[in-house]
């Protein structure tokens, strides 16, 4: 669990290269890099969701909060005080750290299910301020105008230039992932998964590394909320509810917690669902998301992400 | 119509907040017999209190049936809706770690939320007040009739629980499950009726959560996020796995808003509870009542 | 077990390649809606899809527009403002529409504004806010962007000036944490000083409590003259119940036009008698003197009940004003994006069910409070006009 092995990384991004080029040629999924552009947003939180849930073990109900910090700090800053995109997004990660740490530390110490409250009740109370600060924020009705993206004079004002963008921070947090994954960090965080107690016993100092992976799992959800809050130019509160969250979870689960490529299938497979296929269900539509859901729970365990395993199980019998 | 006292305010702030308060902890009280016997946190609970309501309309209101004769009949058909959830969909998990059935449980209260959608609409429906809306008057506050009500049922639930967990033997069995599985199976106990038994025993729960709430607060197919989120958050506060814990956590829960709303602000009145829940959880990770060894305990 | 797993993941892959290939009529006219059908807001979108649907099917049934058949793109926004903009895009770029109405609410509007004017659609929103159509950069309308509903601003227009009439000027405003509560408790406070009202108390409450008896007791501890409530869903009906238990009657109780269904009346059972809201034409129909608009209201009233077996309630009516003003526009320009939208601005006279609209290049909400809002008062099971 711990190799990952690199040619299924190549692969998969230089179909992410060639996808734009591909999507232009078939009209039925002409829209579907706008798609992407949102999968890959997804993905850049459930990567550090994946690494918080997956391999530290520690569960998180407040994801969408991060998100939100960052994508409020890059509009209001870029709003109100006209201040450089790229610099909002460095400060929204900065706060969204600084945040991770004040929650992070007292939050740490629970425990299952009591963490599990502990991030949720702060994912509200965050909400909550999104929503009533309305000088600030907007409130419900949201805030528009957010400037797009732009470096050295070049415009990110299309959608594949954005879906480009988004890509290259998603590759980017990957590969990064995937080495703090393998490093002496990475087993520290397995062994404080599979027992805190050993762990602490081999000298692994356990509440430093969970709050270092909290925070990068809020640092890289904070990114991922200042590149929605520039690529749609208006946000509003209820993107960032406690539904968020729960959406995040269902992600990890469904595309496989164990797994770093889970949360990459997982926002993949919730972003085309929710925002594509399922509405051919009209009202029914949140009757097939659940069923697919307990479905995948029931005959899946390990996820999505598991189908490889499962199958190399049947050629092996 | 009379002025009155900062006195009457907080009296009138505390006997709603007691009653709103009582709805948290019957939510709570079913989140814990579950959790007790399977550590599972049943996020599918709020749902069930929905269906109470939504059900009882039928049979009361659309069917006419008596509300003595509606509401058992409610409250069986929810306990059968509990039993199907954990035949369908908890049982059947192949590797049920505690967060797979975390996520099964969600999914099933989307699915659950889905089908209330469709079979009811979107509209909130009314249930009749048990007796009457005429309001009575205590010390110039108000207690609404259905407000009894509703404290009468908290404290006939917790009763009726103390008593079936402490002098039965099924009680007592499953008791055993929720301290240690294993050694209640060596003893012959069928682990898997208790886990059957103990969703029976919150979806009833959290049906008559469900009728007796109605007629104060209408009843709608998406009402059961919001009174899972407080429900649990109630069962945290009071320490999982503590009934006491569980009741007294539900009425701190409702006190606070109350009073929050009425004292400070009204947009913040939910952040207040929840503040504090946090405040509670850094000081004492498990809870007011819950025992330090369940709080230490992962199962992820 | 293995061959279930098969199947499933056949289907799900089967899914995403066939869904997309969905055909359409050659020969028709196409207009997008985006409505919150679903999810938090859809006490707004259901109404909204029943009516824009059932206009459809008579606008066909009558010979299309130009002989041609009018085809009615539908999607769900779930009030989620991603989903919005990502289906707008797709009934612009996938589906081709001329035009598109909704959707439901000020904030998913707001997303796509912008994004209707870089894609020159012109859109026709169901939402109330006026920053929908009005930018405050430019200080001008936007070009292409025309709404149907009452602004919030018409509506405490409507009820302050009410209230200036009856000389009351102490007043208590309580409100739902929700877009439509925050959207409103923000121009009761803005509006206040302009007709000399003096904000007592100012309460909230959530979109899903139980119980407002604390909001209205801390209220009752300093007697305001009269009571504005800006709230909807089961919330406005909770409100009353509890102005009722409390023994607040003597204090007059104004709704926002959010109240506008005889559903509401029917859940308060009893305590909304006597409670005051300023509402739009079509839900007073029964009321309204013998009038071209009398005959439009009667008219969608009896239609949606015979459709629906249900009473209509306020926001459908703005789904109603949407399509056939595009609709209109339609016939005059053809499928012409540039002369819909010029067409619109041009619509003069339109009787709709919230009112008479004029748009102009100046004016793209249409609508005057005086005329787009009865006060009305609840008497037994209906709404009346109050005098």
């Amino acid at each position: 669990m711990l190799r990952i092995s690199k040619l299924p990384i190549a692969i998969f991004f230089a179909i992410i290269i060639c996808f734009p080029w591909i999507a232009k040629h078939i009209p039925a999924i002409g829209h579907y890099p706008d798609l992407m552009v949102f999968a890959g947003i997804y993905c850049l939180i459930t990567i550090g969701l994946s690494l918080l849930m997956g391999y530290a073990g520690q569960i998180s109900l407040c994801q969408a909060a991060f998100y939100g910090i960052g994508a409020y700090a890059s509009g209001i800053l870029t709003v109100r005080y006209g201040m450089n995109p790229w610099l909002c997004m460095l400060i929204g990660m900065g706060i969204s750290a600084l945040v991770a740490l004040l929650v992070g530390a007292p939050s740490l110490k629970l425990k299952g299910h009591y963490l599990a409250m502990a991030t949720l009740a702060f994912g509200i109370i965050v909400f909550i301020i999104f929503n009533e600060e309305v000088e600030l924020t907007g409130g419900p009705d949201g805030m528009r105008g957010i400037p797009g993206l732009s470096l050295f004079g070049f415009q990110f004002d299309s959608v594949n230039k954005y879906y480009y963008l988004v890509w290259a921070f998603v590759f980017a947090a990957f590969i990064f992932t995937i080495n703090i994954i393998q490093s002496r960090t990475g087993r520290a965080l397995r062994a404080i998964h599979s027992s805190e107690t050993a762990a602490s016993a081999m000298g692994v100092n356990i509440s430093r590394f969970k709050i270092i992976v909290f925070i990068y799992g809020a640092v890289l959800a904070s990114l991922a909320g200042s590149l929605y809050a520039h690529y749609l130019n208006f946000i509003n509160p209820s993107t960032f509810d406690l539904f968020v969250s729960i959406k995040l979870l269902i992600m990890i689960a469904l595309g496989g917690m164990h797994q770093i490529w889970g949360a990459i299938i997982g926002a993949f497979l919730i972003t085309f669902l929710s925002y594509e296929w399922l509405h051919f269900f009209g009202e029914f539509e949140i009757i097939v998301y659940g069923g697919i859901l307990l479905l995948v729970t029931i005959f899946l365990p390990d996820g999505l992400a598991g189908i490889p395993g499962i199958i190399k199980g049947w050629f092996r019998n | 119509m009379e002025k009155i006292t900062f006195a009457t305010q907080l009296l009138q702030y505390l006997i709603t907040g007691l009653t709103i308060g009582s709805i948290y902890a019957m939510v709570a009280l079913g989140f814990i017999i579950i959790y007790n016997v399977t550590e599972i946190i049943n996020f599918a609970q709020g749902e069930f209190v929905v269906l109470g309501g939504l059900v009882m309309v039928v049979f009361h209101v659309s069917a006419g049936l008596p509300l003595v004769i509606a509401f058992p009949a409610t409250v069986v058909l929810v306990m059968l809706v509990g039993i199907l959830l954990d035949r369908l969909a908890i049982r059947p998990i192949r590797k049920p770690s505690v967060l797979t059935l975390i996520i099964a449980t969600i999914a099933a209260s989307i699915l659950m939320k889905g089908v209330a959608m469709v079979i009811w609409g979107k509209d909130p429906f009314d249930l009749q007040a048990f007796s009457g809306r005429d309001p009575i008057s205590f010390f110039g506050a108000i207690i609404q009739p259905q407000y009894l009500w509703v404290i009468g049922f908290l404290i006939l639930i917790t009763i009726s629980l103390s008593i079936f967990f402490n002098s039965t033997i099924i009680g007592k069995a499953m008791r055993a499950c929720a301290d240690n599985p294993d050694a209640a199976s060596l003893v012959g106990i069928d682990t898997k009726k208790m886990i059957l038994l103990s969703f029976a025993l919150s979806a009833a729960i959290g049906a008559i959560a469900g009728i007796i709430v109605t007629p104060i607060s209408l009843m709608e197919y998406d009402r059961g996020v919001s009174l899972a989120i407080k429900g649990f958050g109630a069962a945290i506060l009071g320490g999982l796995g503590s009934f006491p814990g569980a009741i007294l956590g539900g009425l701190i829960m409702g006190t606070i808003e109350s009073f929050g709303a009425g004292l400070i602000s009204s947009a913040y009145k939910d952040a207040f509870a929840l503040i504090v829940l946090l405040a509670v959880l850094f000081f004492k990770p498990s809870g007011l009542l819950g025992s330090v060894e369940i709080s230490k305990m992962k199962r992820f | 077990m293995k061959k279930h797993m098969f199947i499933f993941l056949g289907a799900l892959i089967a899914f995403s390649f066939i869904l997309p290939y969905t055909t359409f009529a050659a020969d028709s006219y196409k207009v997008g809606a985006l409505f919150a059908v679903t999810g938090r807001a859809s006490f707004l979108g259901d109404p909204e899809k029943k009516t824009a649907v059932m206009v459809a099917e008579l606008i066909n049934k009558a010979g299309g527009i130009n002989g041609k058949k009018l085809e009615l793109i539908i999607y769900d926004t779930e009030g989620d403002a991603t989903k919005t903009m990502l289906f707008f895009k797709k009934l612009v770029n996938q589906d081709k529409v001329c035009a598109v109405i909704g959707p439901s609410l000020s904030g998913t509007s707001l997303a796509i504004v912008d994004e209707a004017k870089k894609l020159k659609t012109p859109l026709v929103s169901c939402a109330a806010s006026y920053k929908i159509v009005y930018d405050a950069k430019t200080k001008k309308q936007r070009k292409w962007v025309f709404k149907t509903p009452q602004t919030d601003t018409m509506a405490v227009e409507a009820i302050y000036s009410y209230l200036k009439k009856r000389g009351i000027n102490k007043i208590a405003i309580m409100s739902v944490t929700s877009g439509y509560g925050k959207s409103g408790h923000g121009e009761l406070v803005r509006l206040a000083p302009k007709y000399g009202m003096d904000i007592i108390a100012d309460e909230k409450y959530g979109p899903k409590d139980q119980d407002m008896t604390v909001q209205l007791t801390k209220i009752k501890g300093n007697p305001p003259q009269a009571i504005v409530n800006w709230s909807i869903g089961p919330t406005q009906v909770v409100v009353l119940r509890n102005w009722k238990a409390l023994g607040m009657t003597s204090i007059p109780f104004y709704q926002s036009h959010g109240f506008g269904s005889r559903k509401n009346i029917k859940l308060a059972a009893g305590a909304a008698e006597g409670v005051l809201s300023p509402l739009g034409g079509c839900v007073v129909a029964t009321a309204l003197p013998a009038s071209t608009q009398k005959d439009v209201t009667m008219k969608y009233n009896k239609d949606y009940q015979a459709k629906y077996n249900e009473p209509i309630s306020t926001f459908g009516g703005h789904a109603w004003d949407a399509l056939y003003l595009v609709a209109n526009a339609l016939k005059a320009a053809g499928c012409d994006k540039e002369g819909i939208r010029n067409e619109l601005e041009k619509t003069q006279n339109f009787v709709g069910q919230h009112g008479v609209f004029n748009f102009s290049p100046d004016n793209h909400i249409g609508l005057t409070w005086q005329d787009a809002f009865y006060m009305t008062v609840v008497k037994g099971d209906d709404f009346t006009l109050a005098d």
